[in-house]
Order: structure tokens, then sequence, then C-alpha cells
């Protein structure tokens, strides 16, 4: 059985160890450093961090501030409160092309219980949409410490990094390296393709599994980096399978599949079924039960792929 | 740059200064004459007057002071006060918020030479001046921040998120300018969203407040010496300025916040200003 861990504890982890190895490494919080895990920067380099307590948009805009000083600002805080600050990030920081690491956790509706309000489930369309920002919603703890290493090496622009509360299964090993653009088959089927991003990976891989026993082979794709988009995995993917299932914990408008559908229709038209929140707002839940509800769990993605191959 | 306090030439310099906002408004056809004229001595005072310490001809010198403009619709005057400082010609004044030009509408760091950070959205330059003396602070450099921010402006909650950051991690190398003019767009900033008592609010965030007269170059300086004297907290500098000073029928006049003049309206503002413009 693979390691289980939320995204956000490799974030933490990674940064933590990132920050020596780059002294202009400085971390913003807005006072959830405990949960978005930037409490291990905390620790180690107290000098380097600041909380600049429940207010978002003066946190974006002191980041773009440091990042114009030659800093590397990582600022947290959960996806849907950093949310308000899109304003800020689209006018100070993208606008400029600072490079501003925006990495807030607690994306999606494996939320769970708190419910709609804490639920982001529209933050990569909102940053997807920016000009000169990267988003990047890694599926687990390899892709998002390859991420946050190279984040860290590229301080060339403003980055979006999408990570989650609840735990997810290693899907990737120990020798995963992450490259921007680049997404990873991980397992090689000729029927139909998963393309998933985030927690939707493993539940792909879940999906995967239900479908082979059907006799049906799926492609499953982990897409951690949805701008730019690895538009040659989608492409021979389309051109090598039936169709294409898009899976990911946001809506359906907008992200991932939004992205995969652009790349598609203008190079190589392919049939397409969206798993994702179907344009509505969650509730208070289990990360389990809400899958279920909102069609987001392996028997819903396995029944996309099954419909698709007709 | 080494300061001036030569009075004639401070006047000139301003005067010069509302000739290039006139101008650079006319011939856009659009743009924000009112408060830029109001800022003129304060923008003559940092830039060309020497306040800040910068280097024209090396504008990404790693020690300068840095300036933001959070109230950026007046770049007019910020653009005219860089050109006279020595960042460029004064004859590139004229290409303002055409295709092209580096002196874009709002303030583009990625375009124009001499800007620190980009703006045009209000609410944000403190945070982002924060940011930058924060950074100050961390490579142990003595370079200050300055930031221009307007008296409608302060209605955006986010500047008072920013106001009590500035103390709360004691930003001593910050300098606010509050350009208090008693106006905004649609009327007077005591009818529209009363922001009084601005001295108290800022006292009560913790910061040194100085009340000036902003139009007067005596004060203005005044004011930035006991800004730098100031330890272990920021000071923000009340100048109270006359909305389109300079322009007879620009003064205190709410309508021309954004508005350029006609050709009439042009001839008479830089014949108020002591040129006898021929169109
Ligand atoms: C966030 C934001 N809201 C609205 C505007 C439009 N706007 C531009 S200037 C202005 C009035 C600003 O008033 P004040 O700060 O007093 O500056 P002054 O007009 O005196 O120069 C407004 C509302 C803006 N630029 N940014
Ligand atoms: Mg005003």
């Amino acid at each position: 059985m693979a390691e289980k861990a939320a995204t956000r504890q490799a974030y933490g982890k990674t940064l933590a160890e990132v920050g020596e190895l780059h002294p202009e490494i400085v971390v913003l919080d807005a006072d959830l450093s405990k949960s978005t895990m930037t409490v291990d920067f905390l620790k180690k380099f107290p000098d380097r961090f600041f909380n600049m307590g429940i207010a978002e948009s003066d946190m974006v805009d002191t980041a773009a501030g440091l990042a114009t000083c030659g800093k590397i600002p990582f600022a947290s805080t959960f996806a849907i409160f950093g949310s308000r600050a899109w304003e800020q990030i689209r006018n100070t920081v993208c606008r400029a092309n600072l490079n501003v690491n925006l990495c807030f956790t607690h994306a999606g509706i494996s939320v769970g219980e708190d419910g709609a309000s804490a639920q982001a489930n529209e933050d990569m369309a909102i940053m997807r949409v920016l000009p000169n920002m990267r988003v990047i919603c890694p599926c687990d703890s390899f892709e998002t410490a390859g991420a946050v290493r190279y984040m860290a090496e590229h301080p060339d622009g403003p980055y979006y990094l999408r990570l989650g509360r609840a735990k997810v299964v290693d899907v990737l090993t120990e020798d995963y390296r992450f490259e921007l653009g680049k997404g990873t088959a991980l397992c090689d089927g000729g029927d139909v393709t998963i393309i998933a991003c985030g927690s939707l990976v493993q539940q792909s891989m879940a999906a995967a599994e239900e479908l082979a026993a059907e006799g049906i082979q799926a492609r499953v794709i982990t897409m951690p980096a949805i701008k730019p988009i690895d538009e040659d995995l989608i492409l021979a993917a389309a051109a090598e399978t039936k169709g294409i299932v898009t899976a990911e914990e946001h809506q359906v408008i907008g992200g991932l599949g939004s992205a995969v559908a652009e790349v598609l229709a203008r190079k190589h038209p392919a049939p397409m079924k969206f798993i994702g929140m179907q344009d509505t707002f969650g509730e208070s839940g289990t990360p389990d039960e809400l899958f279920d509800k909102y069609g987001l769990s392996a028997p819903h993605i396995a029944e996309a792929a099954t419909d698709l191959l007709g | 740059m080494t300061k001036t306090r030569d009075k004639q030439k401070l006047a000139d310099q301003a005067l010069r200064l509302r000739r290039h906002v006139v101008e650079m408004v006319y011939q856009a056809g659009s743009g924000h004459p009112g408060g830029a004229l109001g800022m003129a001595e304060v923008f003559v005072s940092l830039y060309p007057a020497g306040e800040l310490k910068i280097r024209p001809e090396e504008p990404k010198w790693d020690d300068r002071d840095r300036f933001v403009l959070s109230k950026g619709h007046i770049c007019p005057g910020y653009y005219a006060a860089l050109a006279i400082a020595g960042y460029f010609s004064e004859d590139l004044l004229p290409t303002f918020r055409k295709l092209g030009s580096p002196l874009q509408g709002h303030p583009c760091m990625l375009k124009g030479t001499g800007i620190d950070v980009s703006s045009g959205s209000l609410g944000q330059g403190l945070s982002v001046a924060n940011g930058m003396a924060i950074a100050a602070k961390l490579d142990g450099k003595s370079y200050r921040v300055y930031v221009m921010l307007g008296d409608g402006e302060v209605q955006e909650g986010q500047v008072w998120e920013a106001a009590m950051s500035s103390t709360h991690y004691k930003l001593d190398n910050v300098c606010a300018i509050l350009d208090s003019n008693g106006l905004q767009i649609d009327g007077k900033v005591s009818e529209i969203m009363g922001v009084a008592p601005l001295a108290g609010k800022w006292e009560a965030f913790g910061w040194n407040v100085i009340e000036i007269d902003g139009n007067d170059f005596d004060q203005i300086f005044d004011a930035f010496d006991r800004a730098r004297a100031t330890k272990g907290k920021p000071t923000i500098i009340i100048a109270r300025t006359i909305k389109g000073k300079g322009v007879s029928f620009m003064e205190n006049a709410c309508e021309w916040h954004g508005k350029a003049p006609n050709e009439e309206q042009y001839r008479q503002a830089m014949s108020d200003l002591g040129v006898h413009a021929t169109v």
C-alpha cells in the first residue's frame, strides 16, 4: 500500500527544505499556517516568515512588493479565501509578471465537513484565465514536492499551486521529476484515456481497475500543470485511444476539462466526458460521501469511460 | 541625486510639471489632470528635487529608494517628474496613453523606465510598499519606500489591512503621502463616504502622522525630514492639496478628475500656467 498524505503536508515539508537552499525564499500566511503547513517553514526560519493576519489581499500585494525586491515569496491560505484577492493577483502580480508563488490549500470539495463556503471549486478557472499565471494541481506528495522545488528554482513569474486538505495515496514514486507542462501516463491503455489532476488521479486509477475487470484498457494520465498543459500527451491520447474523460475536483467549467477540450478543439477533436462539479455548490459531508454524491468517485469515472466507448 | 532647495528652481519645476500634465492629457484626449496638478509640489520634491535616493541613469539600482504610486491614475504628474529628473526625455511625454508608448494610462513597470511597481487599481500600494520595506529590512539595506495614496482611496479596506501590517512589522522605512484634496470621482469625499478624522485613524493604527499644506515646498521637505528621523514606526504625511491647482477652472472642481480639456480649455489652462499656447 502506497503512503497516504495530504498534498499540503508535502508542501510544508518541501518548503522547509527549499528554504535551506534558497535564502531569498520568504513565506507569508493569513492565520492558517498550521493548516496550510507553512508552519514547517516558520519553525525553521522564523525571521523569513510573515503572518499577515486575516488579510488575504494585503498578503498577496505584500508578496508582490517582496518580489520586486528580489525575494521569492510563497504565500498561503485556503484556496477559497485567497480567491478574494483575485484582482490583486491579476493587476499587481500577473500584469507585472512578478514571481509570487501562491500556494493555496484546502481546494476542492474534499475539504468536506466545513461545507460549501470553504470548498473552492472555481479557483483553477479564475487563475488559469490570467496571463502569465502558471497553474499546478499536484496529485500526491511526489508531484507536490517536485512542483515546489521547481517553483523555487524557476523564480520567473507567478505560479498558482493548488493543494488539498484530505490525505491521498501516492501514485508516483521517489524518482519522479517534475517538469512544468508535462503530464505522466500512469498506466498505458489503448481503449480510452482518463486525464485527471489532484485527488481525482487516485479515483481515476481505481476506475481503470474497474474498467480492466470489464476488459476495457484505460490510459490514466496525471496532469499536474493545467497551464501550461501537456499538449503532446493529450494529442497522443486522442490519436491512440477512442476518447477522453477528464476528472477534476473543480467545476467542469474552466478547469482541467476545459483546458483539455481547448487543445482538442484546436488540434484533434475527439469525444470527451467531463467529471467534476456540474455547475453547482457542494455541502457538508465526508470527502468520500461528497465524491459519491457529486459524481467524482471511481465508479462515476468508469461509467463515463464506458459511455464514451458506446 | 543631489538635493535642490532653491526656491525659484523648485517653483519653476512645479510649473513645468503642471504644463506637462495639461499638455499630456490634452494630447491624449483623456487622462486625469486634477490629482496630478494637486500633487505637483510633492512630485517635484520626490524626484527632481532629490528627496528620493535614486540614480536616473541606473533605474534598477538595488539600493535606490522605492516609490509606489498607489493612486495610479495621477500618473501624468509621475511621468513628468520622472522625465524632469532625467529617467527619459521630456519629448516622450506626449506619447502618454498612445499605442506602443511606455507611458501607459496607468503605470506599468514592464514598459516604463523608473517605475518600481505597476498600479492603477486603488487600495493596493501600501501593501506593496510594505513588501518592499520588509525586503529592505531582511537585506539590511537602508533604502526607504514612499507610497502615495488618495483620500478617496483610503475607503478601500485593504489600505487598513496594510496600515496594520506597517506598524506590526515596525516599518519605519515606509513613508506614506496621503493626497488630502477632499475630492473623489462622484463628489466630495465627506459626502460620498466620509473618512474623517484622517489623522486620528492613522494615529490609532500606530502611525506617526504629520499634517501639512501639500502645495508648500518648505512644509513638504520638513515633513520628509521628520519622517526619516522617526524610528520604530511608519510615517504618513497628510498633505492638504488643491485638486487641479494652477489651472483656474480645474481647481477644486470634481469634474476635472479624469477628463481632457478641449482646445479652448487647453489654451486657457496653459495661459493660467503662463504659456501662450499655439494650437
Ligand atoms: C479599486 C478601484 N476602484 C475604483 C477605481 C476608479 N477610480 C479611479 S480614481 C478614483 C477616485 C480616487 O479618489 P482619490 O483617492 O481621492 O484620488 P483623487 O481623485 O483625489 O486623485 C476612482 C474611484 C480604481 N481605479 N480602483
Ligand atoms: Mg481625493
